[in-house]
């Protein structure tokens, strides 16, 4: 037997709608054989690897709004479906309110990958490694979706429903993803556990998020999400409400980071065992708090 | 399966090629347009041995469809060069021995362009981030990452002369 380790892409129609409404349509008349087509760069692995069969790729890039990438102080920030990874680290606006999310895009494969790859298709493919997953959930990230019957909302914290699944019913095409303006002051960061420091997938992936914030006992607001450790990219919301109600202090970091571990449900696989997984959720998400906390002038 | 016929521009000539909609830029190059300075080392996306310059940003070609280029403006390691000098990244990688199978070469010499190109000094850290999708199995590139150091001093200094 001979094994093809560099196979070409199987047959398919690429399909090139003119707008929105014809491209929900088509998606919807041919559920289950044709999918949404952004950077392609999950796609195009899973159809050479034998796992997408599909016979039209609807190419969505070019449609309506999904080339915007907008800041406004009162409404925040807007990026189209089709906003490549280089184009949001390298918005100012992006680097001035949402570092977060740029650091998050920096762990992402190489340059040459991220000119193609979006933040939209990450989300939409439902990895639950997908690295800028976090920073887009503790940035309170919600969805435009256009569907058959026109246009609604999905906050990003509901949209996922397992590995590869997701709220999202044939013909729906998320058009663009929402953020509400980032509190003043606020801090993130994003560390990546993979095989190596550059481009590998994570084996473990931990997203702080943190602000000072007056209506919480402690007077500080922080959130966690954590990648590779269940079958969805995961908030802590036990990790938020330890860290309202307790003095911030090196224990309470300390306790949240066991919160953190009871949270997640990891799984044995090739690039870690689930052991292993559950030890660094917690170290990680202290190392993380920590740095925030500096981060945030502390 | 449908055939597309598109436009583009490969290193500042037009071509119009009709492509199945599943061939890959890299294949377009490689098996249609002759353009074999552009390798194949994954087919996935990994490597970098593919990439080119699509609308003056680095790209794997082998993660790109062919149709998806219509109107859109190729760079390949064959349009470096002009009028036949080298451009400073090549001269510069072969002054300091930064080439040996070469396999890897034209997608490096692609992302060290690209780089100068957003970034005329880069430091030998940003150099080895924009590298991170180059994988070179022979170097251990410290004398590509010295290279383009290097084309990036003397693309200034030539410039300097304009
Ligand atoms: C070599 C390599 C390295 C990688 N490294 C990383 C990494 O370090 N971290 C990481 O997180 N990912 C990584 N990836 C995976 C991939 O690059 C990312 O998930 C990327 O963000 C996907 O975006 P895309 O635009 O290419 O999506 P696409 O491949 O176009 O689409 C992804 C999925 O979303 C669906 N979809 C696309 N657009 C829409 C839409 N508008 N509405 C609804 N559904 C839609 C598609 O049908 C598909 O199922 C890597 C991939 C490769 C090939
Ligand atoms: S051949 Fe394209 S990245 Fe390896
Ligand atoms: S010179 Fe051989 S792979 Fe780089």
């Amino acid at each position: 037997m001979s094994i093809n380790a560099h196979p070409e892409l199987p047959e398919f129609d690429y399909v090139r709608p003119a707008t929105l409404m014809e491209a929900s349509r088509f998606l919807a008349e041919h559920a289950g054989e044709a999918r949404p087509l952004l950077g392609g760069t999950d796609i195009f692995v899973r159809m050479r690897d034998g796992f997408y069969h599909d016979k039209y790729l609807v190419d969505v890039k070019h449609l309506d709004s999904t080339d915007e990438l907008s800041y406004d102080p009162q409404r925040g920030l807007k990026l189209g479906a089709g906003v490549n990874m280089n184009r949001v680290m390298a918005s100012p606006m992006v680097q001035a309110h949402y570092a977060l999310l740029a650091e998050a895009c920096r762990s992402v494969a190489s340059y040459q990958l991220r000119t193609r790859a979006t933040i939209v298709g990450n989300i939409c493919n439902a990895s639950p490694a997908g690295d800028t997953i976090g920073a887009c959930l503790v940035l309170g990230g919600v969805l435009n979706v256009h569907g058959v019957g026109g246009y609604r909302q999905e906050p990003l914290a509901t949209f996922f429903r397992g590995p590869g699944k997701t709220v999202l019913q044939p013909g729906d095409i998320v058009t663009s993803i929402e953020f509400p303006p980032a509190p003043a002051g606020a801090a993130g960061v994003y560390i990546k556990l993979g095989r190596n420091t550059w481009s590998d997938l994570s084996i473990v992936g931990v997203t702080v998020y943190g602000y000072a914030d007056a209506g919480r006992a402690s007077g500080y607001r922080f959130q966690a999400a954590l990648a590779s450790v269940a079958p969805t990219p995961l908030l802590v919301p036990a990790l938020e409400e330890h860290l309202a109600s307790h003095p911030i202090n090196a224990e309470a970091f300390r306790q949240a980071a066991r919160l953190a571990q009871a949270a997640c449900s990891p799984i044995d696989d090739v690039r870690g065992s689930a052991r292993y997984r559950k030890a660094m959720v917690r170290t990680l998400t202290e190392k993380a708090l920590q740095m925030t906390w500096k981060k945030l002038g502390n | 399966m449908a055939n597309h016929r598109i436009t583009l521009k490969i290193n500042g000539e037009y071509e119009q090629v009709d492509v199945p909609s599943q061939m890959t830029l890299l294949q377009m190059l490689r098996d249609k347009l002759a353009f074999t300075g552009t390798k194949n080392g994954c087919n996935a996306g990994e490597c970098g041995a593919c990439t080119v310059l699509l609308n003056g940003e680095p790209v794997n070609s082998c993660m790109i469809l062919a149709v998806e280029c219509q109107g859109a403006e190729i760079v390949t390691v064959e349009g470096l060069a002009q009028d036949g000098v080298l451009d400073p990244v090549q001269q510069a990688i072969i002054d300091h021995g930064g080439v040996q199978c070469g396999f890897c070469t034209p997608g490096v010499l692609i992302s060290a362009r690209a780089l100068i190109n957003r970034n005329p000094h880069p430091t030998p850290d940003e150099i080895s981030e924009a590298l991170v999708g180059n994988l070179c199995r022979c170097t251990g590139y410290l004398r590509i990452v010295d290279a383009i150091q290097d084309a990036a001093a003397r693309q200034e200094s030539l410039a300097a002369r304009l």
